[in-house]
């Protein structure tokens, strides 16, 4: 029979020295306390693009708030029309536009336009974001079926076109903020879906019930437990739609539809610039260049976020 | 045996072909690249398997035991790679194989069924689909016909009925007993000499996990395939292996015959499980007929078990010795015709808790057993307040939970609190363990803040936590740690009665022990009444007075924890007290 | 299937009235003869004044000139342009041009992304991956109207390999530069998505196992791999058609291809509102048509989906 012929092994037992027992579950406080945040900081600290896109949007800023520190030429006045398209000279390093206009000055002083209508749209997206997709995740049912059906319905007007429609009825109106309105009204949708999912799943956790069985308010629940946990892809989603909004604000304005003439636009400069693409390209060039840098600056803050903040998104790196 | 064909050289090489082990691992090293350079998994592990046998690897989370399976079938996962030693299967070095040859080993000289049933068929294909992928990938069949015919085989060998119809079925159709069955069909399909099987049932029900456990026993059997089973439960191991192979810290500390190993464990380590396997105390105790005896008859053994090993049996009797005066106490928690009906989009009524009545006398454990969807952790959420009962009634501490409201819930939610299974999920991420534990202290306006800062202290030394750990966030402790800290929360108010909704189940075996041991001892220290909900039998044994067994939403069967043990009455009970691994070892007492 | 087909257009309707009635508020929410507004300081025909009057049914109550708007757009009404042609006589003219521009700018980002993607998620951290990282980056921070000017310098102005407007009929080979900037706009966001896609599919229970049945590495990155991973990629493609209709606008017009976009673009850029409003509308039922249709793709997909009750 098999099983007679068939060896076996002998009982081995490993001597001690070799896995020594440690204590059942001992505990280590060893090095700095961590949580998601602490985290987050010091992964993000290792990262040069952090770095690079902070230094980037700390200079945006302080171009945006004092031109005068960079430029002492006007960008709307002391066009000459003898300029036209003209090549750098001293005082205009990046030469002139159709109109005879400073490009570098333009460029300076268009800056704050750019940023005012990123953080209006953003702070709008934000607010409207977090309180409908909090309380459509956190108290569910009916509040949660009108308020997403709702949030549908804004999501299905592309925020660009909606802005658009908005714009051409408004036309007269046009100044910064209602066109940051006319974007951020349809484009708080995607925010407040991220959070109501975030706040769906955190709000089933066993901590939230315990707090619950403690005689915790609802209110505070939502507050101090659930969205402390589940804020963290809004801020990378925000910061994603601080860049959509500064390009929103350029297409509207490149369409015509956005800012007057009169406002400093890099989304007019490049509109205003296109008939002369094929003999003048660094007219409509430079404007596009501080447009995609500013666009450029924000995605790479919003992607160092992710990495840090998604643990999936980290897994990937 | 040996046939003896055309000369010596032959039979020699035949015969040591069969004395040679079908699986002989030698000095295994797997190492994983991280950011603080090699981490060593695996330090030297020697495993040998001969043909025709079954060996089971055990060991706790982390011991490197589903490392090991996976470095056979060379699928480490991640940046996982052999580091040195040797793999050999009859005689070939895996460790050396290149993917291509390993492609051709797979599945067909080694079959491998995975942990996790529901992750591990790909959900946008259908079962047909997969399994006839693993037939025409080891040439098994070829041609439509005929592969679908193997197909049908596969699975109706592996205790599918109506094949036919199931292969054009998707993975989510099947429950997760079926699917384990398709799985183990697949990694059968090819006929392989050695079988992997990785935790094959530790995700399912118990009952499920007896039958799909003697199903895999038995074509095994029938096949001759050779048999390398993973898992954490000891009881399971020697019930299931004739060898036993116990993994710690990456290192093999002991192996060789199950019985031998499960009798006479040499190395401190394989005491320290033995001592703390929930299946196998609970055996012993029914074995010795009742927990004094079983004490008695293995204080000897435990005696030379070095440093700080957990006795479930020795746990079971302090807490029975504290106990005894309170079961005639009056009750703490009367429930009455308690039920729940959720309401379900589309199909009507769903009743998860019918009817179900029972009484917890002032500082007794009672257990609620049951398997998944039985309604156990419902009516724990009915108690607590957390889910609104349909109808039927809950007294607590002499209060009637439904016409209690706003500031006399209040003051009775102090007086009853959770702890919940998921050690991962029950602390919030985000604030620290010292703020967690005096939490219940602030919200019930407890106290100064000096004094909330000493009854936190005092809490962690209560749950045996330095109090170092009050700056600390949860994503630093292990899931034992996160669920003293949780069981400290529950303690802050001084409650009467606790909830404990699984609050062992997910931990490892010695840290499993570790907390019931706090459980027993805080019980007997402060009074507390436990309802203690579980779908582990033995653990019940161990921790608890009564017994109410429940089964889809009803309360089967309820008496005393020994006479449940002793003399169930009803089939299902009889059924879960069979699920208990370990029925026909011999302990050796 | 049919439950789910069923459920998703019941859930479609709420939508489409809640779109039209947003887009028919925001017009006459403003102060004013909206009619007049609508044409700004230009002077229409009086006929195509008349027939805007007519097409929002002025005289009527708001919530009755709401539904009469509404039955008009269901009889494919969508009333009249600044020079008096239906804009359903436009739209059949220029639909044709804009699909096939669509179509191909699709292809183009479905082929080139998912591919990248896939290959970049296989290789993750490599130098394939990583240089892909920065372009994807690079190219979603650059704004369309951006693309589309720098293609028409360098790829028709300097190099003369395409002509720098479509011609007369809009023929393929004159919208395969227009095609190929629409396509950057999702371009980078489709091989992020399919990269992350595959690299979380390559960790999965699923792709071990078949790898532990003998299958080898060559079967299991299509057939287990790609095909779970397509399953996000195809959402987004829902989501992402928005962008596209922006983009198809800015393009045509750019490119001057007669197509839906460029209709729009230049009633945009003219300041005729009620044409502005009516190919909106037409483009909003457009992206809601387009949304049902993933959703039907993507049962098709995940029979997760198909087969739930």
């Amino acid at each position: 029979m098999p099983s007679n012929t068939r060896p076996t092994q002998a009982h081995y037992v490993a001597p001690l020295e070799e896995t020594p027992l440690v204590a059942i579950d001992s505990v280590t406080t060893e090095g700095k306390p961590s949580n998601l945040w602490r985290d987050a900081w010091r992964d993000v600290r290792k990262r040069p693009m952090f770095w690079i896109s902070s230094a980037l949007i700390l200079l945006i800023v302080i171009v945006a708030l004092f031109p005068d520190l960079f430029t002492q030429v006007p960008p709307n006045n002391d066009c000459q029309l003898s300029n036209s398209n003209g090549a750098p000279t001293t005082g205009h390093p990046l030469g002139f536009t159709r109109q005879g206009c400073d490009i570098y000055s333009r460029i300076i002083h268009g800056t704050s336009t750019s940023l005012a209508v990123g953080l209006i749209v953003t702070f709008l997206v934000a607010v409207l974001g977090i309180i409908f997709g909090a309380l459509a995740g956190f108290y569910g049912g009916w509040v949660d079926g009108l308020l997403s059906r709702l949030g549908d319905i804004f999501f299905s007007i592309p925020y660009i076109l909606a802005a658009v429609v908005i714009m051409s009825v408004f036309s007269q109106y046009a100044n910064v903020w209602v066109i940051s309105l006319a974007i951020g009204i349809f484009a708080w949708p995607a925010t407040a879906r991220v959070l109501r999912a975030e706040v769906f799943r955190v709000r089933n956790a066993d901590f939230v019930m315990a707090a619950t069985a403690l005689g915790v308010s609802r209110f505070r629940i939502l507050v101090r437990h659930v969205l402390p946990n589940s804020i963290a892809p809004v801020i990378v989603i925000t910061t994603i739609s601080l860049a959509s909004a500064i390009v929103a604000e350029a297409t509207l304005s490149f369409l015509g539809v956005g800012l007057p003439p009169s406002t400093m636009s890099w989304g007019n400069d490049i509109s205003q610039a296109q008939v002369t693409l094929s003999t003048a390209p660094q007219v409509l060039i430079l404007p596009s260049i501080a447009l995609s840098v500013t666009v450029l600056s924000f995605i790479m803050l919003g992607e160092v976020a992710r990495d840090a903040l998604d643990p999936k998104a980290r897994a990937q790196r | 045996m040996t046939e003896i064909v055309n000369g010596t050289d032959v039979q020699q090489t035949i015969v040591s072909s069969d004395e040679r082990p079908l699986l002989e691992i030698k000095d295994l090293e797997v190492g994983f690249n991280t950011q603080d350079g090699l981490v060593k998994a695996l330090n030297g592990v020697n495993i040998t398997l001969y043909r025709g046998q079954s060996l089971a690897i055990v060991g706790e989370s982390g011991s490197g035991k589903s490392t090991t399976a996976h470095a056979i079938i060379n699928l480490l996962p991640g940046t996982g790679h052999i580091t040195g030693g040797q793999i050999l299967l009859d005689g070939q070095d895996l460790a050396k194989t290149s993917e291509k040859e390993m492609e051709a080993i797979r599945g067909r000289k080694i079959g491998f069924v995975p942990q996790d049933p529901m992750s591990n068929l790909n959900p946008v294909w259908s079962i047909g689909f997969q399994v006839e992928e693993a037939i025409k990938a080891n040439g098994i069949a070829t041609g439509r016909k005929e592969v679908k015919a193997r197909a049908i085989e596969v699975l109706k060998q592996a205790g599918l009925g109506d094949a036919e119809r199931r292969l054009k079925q998707f993975p989510h159709q099947f429950s997760g007993g079926m699917r384990q069955r398709v799985l183990i069909g697949m990694g059968l399909a090819a006929d392989p000499q050695l079988l992997i099987a990785d935790e094959p049932t530790s995700a399912l029900d118990v009952t499920v996990q007896r039958v799909i456990l003697d199903h895999l026993e038995s074509l095994t059997r029938e096949l001759g395939t050779t048999l390398l089973f993973i898992t954490h439960d000891l009881g399971l191991a020697a019930e299931r292996a004739e060898q036993l192979v116990v993994m710690y810290k990456g290192r093999v500390v002991e192996s060789g015959p199950s019985v031998e190993i499960l009798q006479n464990p040499q190395h401190p380590y394989t005491q320290r499980l033995v001592a703390a396997a929930p299946s196998l105390a609970s055996r012993r105790i029914q074995s010795s007929g009742g927990i004094a005896a079983a004490e008695a008859s293995i204080s000897e053994d435990a005696s030379h078990a070095a440093g700080e090993t957990i006795d479930l049996i020795a746990t079971a009797e302090a807490r029975a010795e504290a106990i005894e005066a309170a079961a005639s106490a009056p009750p703490a928690i009367i429930v009455e015709d308690l039920t729940k009906v959720f309401k379900i989009r589309g199909s009507g009524e769903f009743t998860a808790v019918d009817k179900v009545s029972f009484q917890i006398p002032k500082g007794t454990t009672m257990a609620l057993v049951g398997e998944s969807g039985s309604g156990k952790s419902t009516v724990a959420k009915m108690l607590l307040k957390l889910e609104e009962a349909t109808s039927g009634k809950m007294v607590v501490g002499g209060r009637d939970l439904a016409t209690v409201t706003g500031k006399e819930l209040f003051e009775l939610r102090s007086r009853m609190q959770p702890v919940f299974q998921d050690p991962y999920g029950s602390l919030n991420p985000l604030r620290n363990i010292g703020n967690t534990i005096a939490e219940p202290l602030h919200t019930h306006k407890v106290g100064t803040k000096a004094s909330r800062r000493a009854r936190t202290y005092e809490l962690l030394d209560q749950v045996s936590l330095p109090r170092t750990l009050v700056g600390r966030y949860p994503n630093e402790l292990s899931g034992g740690q996160r669920q003293r800290v949780a069981i400290a929360r529950a303690l802050a108010l001084k409650p009467e009665i606790v909830v404990l909704d699984e609050a062992v189940s997910a931990l490892d075996v010695l840290v499993q022990a570790q907390i019931l041991r706090l459980l027993a001892d805080l019980q007997g220290e402060l009074g507390l009444t436990y309802l203690f909900i579980t779908h582990d039998l033995a653990v019940v044994r161990v921790i608890a007075d009564h017994v109410c067994v429940m089964q889809r939403g009803k309360i089967v069967e309820a008496a005393t924890t020994d006479e449940v043990f002793d003399n169930p009455k009803e089939q299902y009970t009889k059924d879960l007290l069979a699920a208990i691994p370990g029925a026909n070892i011999e302990l050796g007492a | 299937m049919a439950g789910y087909i069923v459920r998703r257009v019941l859930q479609a309707i709420p939508v489409l009235l809640g779109t039209t009635f947003l887009i028919y508020f925001m017009v006459f929410a403003m102060p004013g003869d909206p009619v007049v507004a609508l044409f700004g300081d230009k002077t229409p025909p009086p006929q195509v004044l008349e027939a805007v009057r007519e097409q929002y049914h002025l005289d009527q109550p708001f919530i009755v000139q709401y539904l009469l708007f509404l039955g008009g757009i269901f009889r494919g009404d969508f009333g009249t342009s600044f020079s008096g042609q239906p804009v359903s006589e436009i739209l059949a003219t220029t639909f044709p041009v804009t699909l096939r521009l669509a179509l191909m700018a699709i292809f183009i980002e479905m082929v080139f992304g998912i591919t990248i993607g896939l290959i970049s998620g296989l290789r993750k951290g490599g130098i394939f991956d990583a240089s892909f990282l920065v372009v994807s980056l690079i190219l979603i921070s650059l704004p369309v109207f951006v693309v589309a000017f720098v293609a028409q310098y360098v790829f028709a102005i300097q190099l003369g390999w395409f002509r720098t407007t479509a011609g007369p009929g809009a023929p393929i080979q004159d919208l395969i530069l227009p095609a190929i900037v629409l396509a950057t706009i999702s371009f980078a966001q489709i091989v992020r998505l399919t990269r992350a896609s595959v690299i979380e599919t390559d960790t999965q229970d699923f792709v071990r196992t078949a790898a532990s049945k003998g299958l080898s590495r060559r079967r299991i990155v299509p057939v287990h791999i790609l095909r779970n991973s397509l399953i996000p990629v195809v959402t987004y493609l829902a989501v992402d058609f928005g962008t596209l209709m922006v983009g198809a606008t800015v393009t045509e017009g750019i490119f001057n291809v007669p197509g839906v976009g460029r209709t729009l673009y230049q009633a945009i850029i003219r300041n005729e509102a009620a044409t502005v409003v009516s190919f909106v509308t037409v483009m909003v039922l457009i992206y809601l048509f387009v949304n049902l249709l993933v959703d039907l793709l993507y049962a098709v997909l995940d029979p997760r989906i198909r087969y739930a009750k």
